[in-house]
């Protein structure tokens, strides 16, 4: 009875423990996260930094974001024309991929790209230069790394993020016209036209683009925070990295649930 | 008397311990990692303006650390730090950040940044902390290039410098403000003779000419020895074992200094860890 006691108490202290160490950590996630808006403007004042890391983080993703998003395209207009075909509303076809692409699929599986590509790459960047002092050879400077390093990269993802994903959406549309048009021989004008009618410029591609940006934010926050707090070391930054995918993927899935209701609870 | 400045331990100072005009001052500094581990048990030290101190040890005894507290990248546990004065709070950002303007340090392995040419690393400060026209910034960086016998090598790419040319080139750059106090951590590791000796002399005539202060952390006695002016010996968790001029610590008689100074493998110094005693680890009173 009493080993039982003392199994079921040490069971209790470890998930105890275990909770207290996750909110400890979302604790010095939220610091982390005001001390790196408090520099932001900084940054900003020096925005060739943040134009380079553009490029780094945007513009290098570019392939794999155009290649997926096109790919897209063409499997969801195959697959949404067996099933609309039998309902006889092939019609509709432009416009459900449309809404899919912008309201959903673009924000969301850009982001997991994003996480993927970008993400793991600024992980990666930062956790070396940690590992390779760096970031203390800043500090030591008198240089605070987090305006010099951090900021620009937090700033460049929540700009790129958005513009990829509307990227994304746009060549996948351009993707499902040549299958739907091209292939399955549904009208050119009726596939444009009626989503001219019903996608909703501000409610759809606008919650659409408000999403990517959300999503920016937490994917390359995420990145650069497990980067920043990574052990220095080459086991250290290889778990930092997996981290970045895995947190942020977990993330965009949870915020997408969360934005999707309050953005389209009414019809 | 010694045992009035440092009276946790029986330190064998060999010169009156209160020198003259202290740059930096350690005064009864507790730190470490954390609780189960302390790296420097109530450490006193005081390192003087204008002079090259080095700081010799074992590898873990402390000597990066202490760097590390002089810049104020960690909080000591108990007693402070003081920089020509002024004690180094780390939680005081802005002060902190007004002291490290005024000292610069090369890292044991250079601290280079990767994505930067060899001028562009050594401008790196001057462009972040002034505001110099580019063309000034352009003189200054070849002006401290050339001083490390690397103005060549200003349009290299990092990957492509050898270490001992990187150990330079972060040496340029961490003189690139004309800092008052100059930090070396292992200066002299991995570098070959030749390399070692252009560094030692870098070392030794930088702060001649500059005149600032430098404190040098190695485990390479016959550099040290051959350009500092006060040399302080280190042991486990920062005990100081001896200091003294070069001179006064290659004559000592003392066996844990003789043994540090000559590189022997064992003495005061265990060449084992501590350990079980060999028949129970490898079970011969069992058989």
């Amino acid at each position: 009875m009493g080993r039982l006691m003392g199994r079921l108490t040490g069971f209790v202290q470890g998930i105890g423990a275990r909770v207290l160490a996750s909110l400890q950590g979302l604790g010095h996630a939220a610091l982390f996260f005001v001390g790196l808006m408090a520099v932001l403007p900084q940054s900003l004042r020096r925005f060739g930094l943040v134009v380079t890391q553009v490029y780094a983080i945007g513009n290098r993703s570019l392939v794999i974001i155009l290649a997926s998003g096109l790919a897209v395209g063409f499997v969801l207009a195959l697959q949404m024309y067996y099933a609309l075909v039998t309902y006889g509303a092939a019609e509709s076809l432009g416009l459900v991929v449309n809404l899919s692409l912008v309201r959903e699929l673009g924000p969301v599986v850009t982001a997991l790209l994003f996480a993927g590509r970008a993400g793991t790459s600024l992980t990666a960047e930062i956790g070396l230069m940690k590992a390779g002092e760096q970031l203390a050879a800043m500090e030591l400077m008198a240089i605070d790394p987090r305006a010099r390093v951090l900021a620009p990269r937090f700033i460049a993802g929540a700009i790129s993020m958005p513009l990829l994903a509307i990227l994304f959406s746009a060549v996948g549309i351009l993707g499902a016209w040549v299958v739907a048009v091209g292939l399955i021989g549904i009208d050119a004008g009726n596939f444009w036209s009626i989503q001219q009618n019903k996608v909703d410029i501000w409610r759809d591609v606008g919650n659409g683009v408000v999403k990517s940006m959300a999503f920016g934010v937490i994917c390359t926050f995420v990145a650069l925070y497990q980067g920043y707090e990574t052990q220095a070391t080459p086991e250290g930054v290889a778990h930092a990295t997996t981290r970045t995918v895995v947190i942020s993927s977990l993330a965009v899935l949870g915020m997408d649930f969360i934005l999707t209701a309050l953005m389209f609870s009414t019809p | 008397m010694p045992g009035a400045l440092f009276p946790a331990y029986p330190v064998r100072v060999l010169h009156p311990p209160l020198r003259p005009d202290p740059l930096i001052e350690i005064d009864h500094v507790t730190f470490g990692y954390d609780s189960s581990r302390t790296i420097l048990n109530d450490v006193n030290l005081r390192f003087v303006r204008g002079q090259v101190t080095a700081v010799l040890g074992g590898s873990g005894c402390g000597k990066t650390t202490l760097l590390r507290l002089i810049g104020g990248v960690h909080p000591a546990n108990s007693g402070r730090v003081v920089f020509d004065g002024e004690v180094v709070d780390t939680r005081d950002r802005p002060q902190l950040y007004r002291l490290r303007r005024r000292l610069g340090m090369l890292f044991q392995f250079g601290a280079l940044f990767t994505d930067l040419s060899v001028f562009d690393n050594v401008a790196f400060p001057l462009r972040e902390m002034t505001d110099l026209p580019e063309p000034l910034i352009h003189d200054i960086v070849l002006m401290k290039l050339n001083a490390v016998g690397l103005r060549g090598a200003a349009a290299l790419k990092i990957a492509e410098v050898s270490g001992g040319m990187a150990r330079r080139i972060a040496l340029a750059r961490a003189i690139a403000l004309d800092p008052e106090l100059i930090m070396y951590d292992e200066p002299f590791a991995g570098l070959d003779l030749i390399s070692m000796g252009v560094a030692a002399k870098l070392i030794r005539t930088l702060n001649d000419v500059t005149g600032a202060t430098s404190l040098v952390i190695s485990h390479d006695v016959p550099q040290c020895m051959a350009i500092a002016d006060w040399v302080v010996l280190m042991a486990t968790g920062g005990r100081i074992v001896a200091q003294g001029t070069p001179a006064e610590l290659m004559a000592s008689t003392d066996p844990e200094v003789r043994q540090f100074v000559r590189g022997e493998p064992d003495g005061p110094v265990k060449f084992h860890y501590p350990a079980r005693p060999m028949a129970e680890d490898f079970g011969l009173g069992a058989r």
